[in-house]
């Protein structure tokens, strides 16, 4: 191509433009990504049948507004909460409920004490979070998660005891290349530690 | 051998012409990864709590926040809970979530999250009434913001 004289146009000052709008990006910019602990509701139905539950089958959690813990009425820190919460679930002291027709069979994958105090299988095992009005957020979210992690963690261990990966890599894995051999091995570990959280009405 | 003397003497300037190319790359790398601040706080930016389990929200055009936290102004005492660009009652939860959901296709309703940013100072109670309220309108997916961390002292 030809070039003929004086016809370039001054890019000398294209830089500055563009530092220009590249610093009104960088101020603006928020790279927070949105992250947070999940949670489903119930679903509210008028016809909820009456369900009669053992007392073994339910660990009672239970907070004040001084933001001290009771668990089975029992004073405990915070931090124990994520150990008291795995014993409870991984319990396995009897038996499941009967599904179609079939009578109920013994946890297999429980690695828990197996005491007849506790509950009887981790599809069976509640754990009730009852708080006060007047707790703060902070405390609720820390329970919360110390419950989430007590799942996460037996969770965890039954995928290494049978997929030989780690519960987070399957859920990694799903994520990157949602294969449906992947997904019947996150729910198969989902169904058999299912989180069952009751919050009841706090107290006034 | 006179391929050789015309080789220049000295150091040569250092090319800008690239410069602008280097800018403008950083430029739409800010330019695709921003977000705007769509919601101006009317509250006290909420102090988020501290969490280790944490997932992050996955389609950000579907998530609709709340905002609960003290009040800019001292004198008034309790929790306030912030959608949009008003501050609004419990009771008027149900309507935010209506009008979120006018706006997105049918189908995507119920891949919709609520995420709730409260300050950790705020009162159980009032998390538990949204809760209520947005269990009332099957509004079922919800997720408590937090910032990740393993130092869950600091949350009470």
């Amino acid at each position: 191509m030809a070039r003929r004289e004086n016809s370039e146009i001054n890019a000398g000052s294209m830089a500055d433009i563009a530092f220009l709008l590249l610093i009104f990006f960088l101020v603006t910019t928020t790279m927070d990504v949105d992250s947070g602990i999940a949670r489903k509701l119930p679903e509210k139905s008028e016809d909820t049948p009456e369900v009669i539950i053992k007392e073994k089958n339910v660990l009672d959690i239970t907070v004040n507004r001084n933001n001290q813990l009771l668990v089975e009425n029992e004073f405990v820190q915070v931090t124990d909460i994520k150990r008291l919460a795995m014993e409870f679930i991984d319990n396995g002291g009897g038996l499941a409920t009967p599904k179609d027709g079939n009578p109920g069979e013994t946890c297999d994958y429980c690695n828990g004490n197996k005491s007849p105090e506790s509950s009887d299988h981790p599809t069976k095992a509640i754990i009730s979070l009852q708080s006060d009005r007047g707790t703060t957020y902070g405390m609720y979210i820390s329970i919360q998660n110390e419950i989430e992690a007590a799942y996460n963690e037996l969770r965890n261990q039954l995928a290494l005891n049978k997929y030989k990966r780690s519960y987070k890599d399957l859920l990694d894995d799903y994520k990157d290349n949602g294969t449906e051999s992947v997904k019947i091995k996150i729910d198969f570990l989902k169904d058999s530690y299912p989180q069952i959280i009751a919050e009841p009405e706090p107290i006034k | 051998m006179s391929k050789f003397k015309k080789q220049k003497k000295g150091l040569p300037a250092i090319s800008t012409a690239s410069l602008p190319d280097i800018v403008f790359m950083l430029l739409f790398f800010f330019m695709v990864s921003t977000t705007m601040r769509e919601t101006d706080l009317l509250l006290k930016k909420p102090v988020l709590p501290t969490a280790s389990e944490v997932k992050k929200l996955e389609q950000k055009s579907l998530v609709s926040t709340i905002y609960i936290g003290k009040s800019k102004d001292n004198r008034i005492s309790g929790d306030k809970i912030q959608v949009n660009d008003k501050i609004i009652d419990v009771k008027d939860i149900p309507n935010f979530i209506f009008t979120e959901r006018s706006l997105r296709s049918e189908d995507e309703v119920k891949y919709m999250t609520t995420s709730i940013k409260a300050d950790k100072g705020a009162n159980v109670g009032t998390i538990l009434d949204i809760k209520e309220q947005l269990r009332d309108i099957n509004a079922l997916k919800i997720s408590f913001s937090t910032t990740k961390g393993n130092d869950l002292k600091s949350n009470y």
